[in-house]
């Protein structure tokens, strides 16, 4: 247990420490801003128009928050393997310290981080006619799916980042998978007209469970020019979002671990 | 853990290490005792970084024991790395937060309080003379400062034994200077200093004891005094005013030295070691004075380090087997 708290305590003092980076460093808070409000602007006007306008865009928000939090992960990527690159870390092992620990206070400060990006590319949405429909219970549940899954997402990006090593790799080959997870979903569009494979991976693909989740917790109707799968994934997208998250943690957690373990072994 | 006083406070035994199939380490062994400084002496790629490394616990190695402050490194290593500082080769300071904010942060880790973490850094800011740009980033430091940054940030904890690997390299020779003097001071709180150097003048002026490893094997260790004994005593130098007299000079230092003499003809210098220099000298003296050799310079100097390690190693100790294009560059410095 003890082992548990050092984990947490110390986790606790590196997010401060990653936070006066975001703070610092005013690059990457713009672009984790910036980015979703252009998706936003993007969708709504460029492909909402013809895809149904008003109903479209009340649509259409959820998956962008979905997707901003797929997007998340990058930073987590580029900002371990810059903590890498630059010989820090060399300096954290040296400490009696669990590895753990650095990789807690990098995913947890881009948690933070992803929570202001939702509060913007809401206050985005609010602008272009999206509305929370249902009481604020169910609004909160749907933030707490979306910060759950962002935090997941994060360790899949520690995982990139730890094996990329160098911010180079981690900022080409490290983000490319953040495109096909975040397109081939029900995120934006419906997964009727996709190849067969494709509208089966979109209906899996946790990316729509969160999406189609946060709609519903929300209220935000489906247009029905956009049909959905028929799949128990998509018809219990809340739980399945949760499941699939947490899947994702019991993964790449371990994983990130390992190989940054592996790394500095030699 | 400290039932003796004067037990080593870093046993290190018997390491090997092989990366790749390459063996890097093949059986090092060394202890240092408190308020002592034991520097690790050798070329690139000898096999210094990856023993220092191993020690602090960033590397397992395939044999051997590590023992810090009496807790075994490589079965308990956090216990181990709790009386341990480690400054590393490249300075591992956080560009984007300031002097302050870096100690602060290292003593946090450390379990440090809040207000007991600041005090501590302002304190070790004061010490290593950077009050005055504490609040500045660290990346905006000189190589100095960064490195005199990096170390207080070894010493956070008040650790028994402090590790610094090439501690100086990339320095300008008043910062290394200034190092050196930083480094002197930590033995007054009584604790164990490791050092890897490349620069035999640093560990001729720092280390109580020195190693020397080439090719991951210890090759000598004692103190600067006896290495230079136990490799040759002294050197006999001289420069003759003729160059026709040079072979002759030359043949006579054959005849007394306990090594072939080296001979630089440009300059009509030549010199040899000898065991016994004063009695060598007289006789040299008259030797030469018979034959009618006129000299323009006659010494007699104890062996420098760079002279020991050229004898024990085969080769200088130099960076240019470096394989590491920074090290290298840094290298050129010397």
């Amino acid at each position: 247990m003890s082992e548990i708290a050092a984990v947490l305590r110390n986790g606790t003092v590196l997010t401060a420490r990653n936070m006066r980076h975001v703070a610092r460093i005013p690059g990457r808070i713009t672009t984790g801003l910036v980015q979703p409000v252009m998706f936003v602007v993007l969708f709504a006007y460029v492909f909402g128009g013809s895809l149904g306008g008003e109903e479209y865009r009340r649509f259409l928000m959820a998956g962008i928050f979905a997707q901003t939090m797929v997007f998340n992960a990058s930073f987590t990527t580029v900002g371990l393997a810059n903590d890498l690159q630059k010989g820090i870390v060399e300096r954290f092992r040296s400490l009696p310290m669990s590895p753990a620990a650095v990789i807690l206070g990098r995913t947890a400060s881009d948690m933070v981080v992803g929570l202001g990006t939702l509060v913007v590319t809401s206050l985005c949405g609010l602008l272009i006619g999206w509305r929370v429909e249902e009481g604020l219970p169910r609004a909160l549940a749907a933030y707490l799916v979306l910060i759950l899954f962002g935090f997941a997402m994060s360790w899949v990006g520690a995982t990139v980042g730890v094996f990329a090593r160098t911010v180079e790799v981690a900022q080409s080959a490290g983000l490319i998978w953040l495109f096909p997870l975040s397109l081939i979903s029900t995120a934006f569009v419906s997964a009727e007209q996709m190849p067969a494979p494709l509208r089966v991976f979109a209906a899996w693909n946790p990316v729509s469970a969160v999406a189609t989740g946060v709609r519903d917790l929300l209220g935000n109707p489906v247009p029905a020019s956009l049909p959905q799968p028929d799949a128990w994934s998509l018809a219990n997208p809340v739980l399945y979002a949760v499941v699939s998250s947490l899947a994702i943690l019991a993964v790449f957690m371990p994983l990130a671990l390992f190989r940054y373990r592996r790394l500095t072994r030699g | 853990m400290t039932e003796d006083p004067s037990a080593p406070l870093v046993r290190v035994a018997g390491l090997t290490k092989s990366f790749g199939g390459t063996p890097v380490l093949a059986g090092v062994d060394l202890e240092v005792r408190a308020g002592s400084v034991h520097a690790l002496l050798g070329p690139n790629g000898a096999g210094k970084t990856t023993t220092v490394r191993i020690a602090c616990g960033l590397l397992e190695p395939d044999a051997g024991t590590v023992e810090v402050g009496g807790r075994d490194m490589l079965a308990h290593p956090r216990e181990a790395q709790r009386v341990l500082g480690l400054s590393g080769q490249y300075a591992a300071v956080d560009e984007v937060l300031t002097g302050q904010e870096n100690l602060e942060l290292l003593a946090r880790l450390f379990g440090q309080s809040r207000s007991a973490a600041r005090q501590r850094a302002r304190e070790l800011l004061v010490r290593f003379r950077l009050d005055d740009v504490a609040d500045r980033r660290a990346g905006l430091y000189s190589g100095g400062m960064r490195r005199r940054l990096d170390l207080a940030g070894a010493l956070v904890a008040r650790p028994q034994v402090v590790v610094l690997d090439e501690p100086t390299t990339g320095l300008d020779p008043r910062a290394r200077l200034d190092m050196w003097g930083v480094i002197e001071e930590l033995l007054d709180d009584g604790v164990a200093v490791l050092l890897t150097t490349q620069y035999l003048e640093e560990a001729d002026r720092l280390a109580d004891v020195i190693t020397v490893i080439d090719h991951g094997r210890v090759i000598a260790r004692g103190t600067a005094e006896e290495l230079k004994d136990a490799v040759r005593g002294s050197t006999l130098a001289l420069q003759v005013r003729h160059d026709g007299d040079l072979d002759a000079a030359v043949r006579a230092l054959a005849s007394v030295g306990t090594a072939p003499p080296s001979v630089e003809r440009r300059t009509r210098r030549a010199s040899v070691a000898v065991d016994r220099g004063p009695d060598v000298m007289v006789g040299l003296l008259e030797r030469l004075g018979g034959e009618g050799v006129e000299l323009s310079d006659l010494g007699l100097r104890r062996s420098s380090l760079d002279e020991v390690f050229l004898a024990l190693t085969g080769h200088e100790a130099d960076a240019d087997a470096d394989t590491e294009p920074q090290a290298r560059a840094e290298g050129a410095l010397r």
